[in-house]
């Protein structure tokens, strides 16, 4: 008989802890609860399957060579603990640490690479700018020549950097929770949430309601219309971003390979397809469908490092919905507002390679009360303050 | 598919030609509160919905205008001069 990654199972009146989003956020917040902390009574909710989100929806690339002093050790020890995944939940999720180029094609954007390489060797991260010869000599297949309209300076070079299976992520925590008795109930739509006295009491669902001990808002995109259910404001805004895979060819890159100056980045994967990333769309929505503007812009910056793979078919092409910060840098911690609703939302275009990381943190504040140093600067309360972290490395975005 | 936003000036055209400008709101007056100006600055809807934002059509006639739009669908419902 099959082994069942995960049990469905029937809605309980009352949980310690109650998530809602299943996504990688929620999933690696519920394992550390769980593994770390000993606590038992965690439902995660989902409105749609486990990883319909962003989870499924990014292109997996994981790196650590962001900008600030408060970015580079959140996202180191992210990686690391992806470094470890495959141990820690016996379960293998693909992780290809094949190395990661960011270029640069203009005179400031060359100066962003070079701070981000001191930052990172300062902070014990692995990277350094290299020029066009040793860019060719890692990438044979891209065009370095001045005949580029943007020609290509230099890269920043991140050894550590690389893609896994994001989906593998998602069903290893999934798994590793379900052993811990950790209930996971997709298809479970919170539609609001009764809260007296400044306490977050009761979720409702499309399945019942639930009493929660704890409340933890991770729903990425949707974030504001769930802290709106508790009155809690976001400095928020969602806007979708699109990605699209080609068809498949014979293996000739093996870096991830990305462009803030031409808003795209590249990689190949095992199966030879290209996935390719674009920048946020310009304009605020919810929607997730992709549209044809975007899917130009891809692919003429895409024929702009690799002329060779004009022709080449396009097989799908998709969305996601982000939640953009005013600083490019995450909401995690206790709302104000509500004294038992936590959150770790705006995440924007750099949730991903957070997720193990944040759910470690996430799960040690609800469980300890104690913010820990890792995500002090990354507090719902640093906007009123007026102490903006400005994380200019995302991805995603223009510099 | 992308969407049609109607301008004002120069009807139906493509989103792409616009610049967002964001969610309608009420900018606070000089001497009002730090709280007015912290909840304008940065306190969003965020709406999944219909809302009244603001565009800018920038490879056109360079008029700002107002639009209500299903942020869901992208459905835009109105466009018009704001008074």
């Amino acid at each position: 008989m099959t082994e069942r990654m995960w049990r469905p199972r029937s809605l309980q009146s009352s949980y310690d802890v109650v998530i809602i989003g299943a996504g990688i956020h929620g999933l690696a917040t519920a394992y550390y609860l769980g593994k770390r902390h000993g606590v038992k009574k965690i439902a995660l909710l989902d409105k749609g399957y486990l990883g319909s989100g962003n989870s499924g929806r990014n292109t997996a690339i994981l790196r650590s060579n962001y900008r600030t002093p408060e970015g580079i050790p959140f996202y180191d020890a992210s990686v690391k603990l992806y470094e470890q995944m495959s141990q820690e939940l016996g379960w293998n999720v693909l992780f290809s640490q094949c190395g990661h180029l960011t270029l640069a094609h203009t005179d400031s954007s060359l100066i962003g690479l070079r701070v981000r390489a001191e930052n990172n060797q300062v902070l014990g991260v692995d990277s350094k700018l290299i020029f066009p010869d040793e860019i060719k000599r890692m990438v044979p297949a891209i065009d370095i020549s001045s005949r580029a309209r943007f020609p290509i300076m230099a890269a920043l070079y991140h050894p550590p950097g690389g893609v896994i299976r994001h989906d593998a992520v998602v069903w290893g925590y999934a798994r590793a929770c379900d052993r811990m008795d950790i209930e996971i109930h997709p298809y479970t739509e919170v539609t609001g949430i009764r809260v007296e006295k400044g306490r977050a009491l009761c979720v409702a669902t499309t399945r019942g309601n639930v009493a929660a001990g704890a409340v933890l808002n991770v729903t990425a995109g949707w974030a504001s219309t769930i802290s709106k259910m508790a009155g809690v404001p976001l400095p928020i805004v969602s806007h979708q971003l699109q990605a699209c895979v080609t068809e498949p060819l014979k293996p000739f890159l093996d870096k991830v390979i990305v462009s803030a100056t031409l808003h795209v980045y590249v990689n190949q994967t095992d199966k030879g397809e290209l996935v390719l990333g674009a920048e946020i769309d310009p304009y605020q929505s919810y929607s997730m469908r992709s549209t044809l503007p975007t899917l130009e812009q891809i692919a003429g910056h895409t024929l702009d490092l690799f002329p060779q793979l004009h022709g080449l078919r396009v097989l799908r092409q998709w969305a996601g919905v982000c939640d953009m910060t005013p600083d490019y840098a995450p909401i995690i911690g206790r709302a104000e507002e509500v004294e038992n609703f936590y959150m770790d939302v705006g995440w924007g275009t750099y949730g991903f390679k957070a997720g193990p990381i944040a759910g470690q943190c996430t799960a040690e504040l609800i469980a300890t009360g104690k913010t820990p140093a890792l995500i002090q600067a990354f507090s719902p309360g640093r906007f009123r303050a007026g102490r903006l972290v400005g994380e200019k490395a995302a991805a995603a975005v223009s510099s | 598919m992308s969407f049609l936003l109607a301008c004002p000036e120069c009807g139906e055209r493509s989103a792409y030609e616009f610049r967002f400008g964001g969610e309608v709101k009420s900018r606070p007056q000089q001497g009002d509160s730090e709280e007015a100006w912290f909840q304008y600055i940065y306190t969003k809807t965020n709406e999944a919905g219909e809302q009244e934002e603001w565009w800018f059509h920038r490879n056109g006639c360079r008029k700002w205008f107002q639009a209500l739009r299903d942020t869901r669908t992208n459905t835009v419902i109105a466009t018009w001069y704001p008074e």
